[in-house]
């Protein structure tokens, strides 16, 4: 078996009942309370994947989801070492229901399913890979938040965008290292 | 038996746990919105609470204390079950109390202590529809919530003040979440709907109908009324005949062929425990004997 066989079978959960539920957790605290950052540990995905964006995918993605793979993050690792430990397609934007890369590769985002008026959940939850992931930037201000909170966004423009669509459109996870923050389309973003 | 060992954490298979998972994220995204799932038979009938028990399962983990109440109390069959499924197939640990709980299921109430954002309430919901009962189509009234077609329940409700001189719903009081989504709250006493603007995150699982649906920390969530007919959560004028609680929501036990009645709070650790810090109500002495 060549080494880039034998990669794509490790770095999944050690124990994926137990891993999956508390990475689950974190994953529901941030989603609840936009712009909290949490830690996601439990994988060990080939790069240039970063720990968080891994656990999520491991999280959350099975054969019924099918994933893009944006930008550098599209190589023949990521998508051996998805589906081995998931079997999520790796399918073109429109089709996404999840979708990983920097904010540069899945730009624009227009091309994403934003849902339905009667079934706005069938939208796409894109994982935005950061270099760096802080509390300091946008302001936040929507369900989940007491008065109003920050996070670091790529940009503003493009989140008060997909706001406005509301109840329509997408729902962000930023990660960075094992962080990890998320940005419901539910969320006012202004500039800090 | 080690639990740890069992494929099935929490009873439901990693594949359906995910699509619960991806559901309770979607209904966080849009609050008060119904997401459909496909449930899972489980161990217990439904009415039993099988959503409820799936979305639990799916929010469960190893190091969670969970408490079951049912209509306020702890020990009914209902949810006593509840609470050993879960110590079985889960090894949670679990607590009667309140503050000590980090995930909370409920039939019908919402706890009298002031949760935290460290803590999950997690609804059993019957009928998650709140506009099935003007409306018996689904594809109608999936229709009216994306056009935000709500005036018949309003109508419905002003007929109630018409007839009765108020609004007489007083459980599954309907309530608007986020300024978006007309909700049913499932069916708490309209006395705990002001509770739900709360810090801790709210989960709604019908088992039977097939929804999830959730309302994050401190999201707005009005009752529906009218400005002339202001929303009344309708506090019972009586303190609580065991612990003197005048804050509560209480239920009315009847003592005897005679008439005799007694008013005691509903949620039974928030009595036990008010009670053990010394506090008497009327009849506080007598049932002591
Ligand atoms: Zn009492």
């Amino acid at each position: 078996m060549s080494t880039a066989a034998t990669a794509a079978l490790t770095g999944g959960f050690a124990n994926p009942p137990v891993d999956a539920a508390h990475a689950f957790r974190a994953t529901m605290d941030v989603m609840a309370r936009p712009g909290e950052i949490r830690q996601l540990t439990q994988a060990r995905p080939p790069a240039p994947l970063s720990v968080a964006a891994g656990t999520l995918i491991l999280t959350l993605c099975d054969p019924e989801t099918g994933l893009h793979l944006a930008g550098a993050h599209d190589t023949k690792d990521v998508r051996d070492w998805v589906a081995f430990h998931t079997g999520a397609p790796i399918v073109p934007a429109e089709a996404a229901t999840f979708a990983l890369g920097t904010w540069k590769a899945l730009s624009p985002i227009s091309r994403f399913p934003v849902g339905t008026a009667e079934y706005p959940d069938r939208s796409a939850t894109l994982i935005v890979e950061r270099a760096e992931l802080g509390a300091a930037g946008a302001t936040l201000q929507g369900p989940g938040i007491r008065e109003t909170a920050t996070l670091d966004l790529p940009e503003v423009a493009a989140f008060a965008a997909n706001h406005r669509l509301y109840p329509l459109g997408l729902d962000f996870f930023f990660t960075a290292g094992s962080r990890v923050a998320a940005l419901p389309r539910s969320t006012a973003v202004m500039e800090g | 038996m080690s639990v740890m060992d069992e494929y099935n954490f929490a009873y439901i298979d990693e594949q359906t746990k995910r699509m619960i998972r991806r559901a309770i994220l979607k209904g966080l995204a849009v609050p008060g919105y119904q997401v459909p799932f496909a449930s899972r038979e489980m161990p217990m009938p439904y009415g039993w609470g099988t959503g409820g028990v799936q979305v639990s399962a799916a929010a469960l983990t190893p190091d969670d204390r969970l408490k079951v109440i049912d209509q306020g109390a702890d020990d009914t069959t209902n949810a006593v079950s509840i609470r050993k499924f879960f110590e079985r197939t889960a090894g949670v640990a679990t607590t009667e109390e309140t503050s000590e709980a980090t995930i909370i299921q409920t039939r019908h109430r919402i706890p009298e202590v002031e949760l935290t954002e460290d803590q999950i309430l997690v609804y059993q919901v019957p009928i998650p529809e709140p506009l099935r009962f003007l409306e018996p189509r689904e594809t109608e009234t999936r229709k009216m919530h994306s056009l935000e077609e709500y005036g018949l329940m309003h109508v419905k409700l002003y007929e109630d003040i018409s007839r009765h001189g108020n609004i007489a719903t007083a459980f599954a009081y309907p309530v608007m979440v986020n300024d978006r989504y007309v909700m049913d709250p499932s069916p708490i006493p309209k006395f705990d709907n002001p509770k739900m603007e709360m810090a801790a995150v709210q989960l709604f699982g019908a088992g039977r109908e097939q929804r999830i649906y959730a309302v994050p920390p401190w999201t707005k969530v009005v009752s529906l009324d009218f400005e002339d007919y202001p929303f009344d959560p309708s506090k019972a004028d009586h303190p609580c005949d065991l612990c003197g609680a005048e804050d509560s929501y209480l239920d009315e036990v009847i003592l005897d062929d005679a008439g005799n009645r007694m008013f005691v709070c509903s949620d039974t650790d928030y009595c036990r425990s008010r009670r053990e810090a010394g506090h008497e109500g009327r009849l506080a002495a007598e049932t002591m004997a």
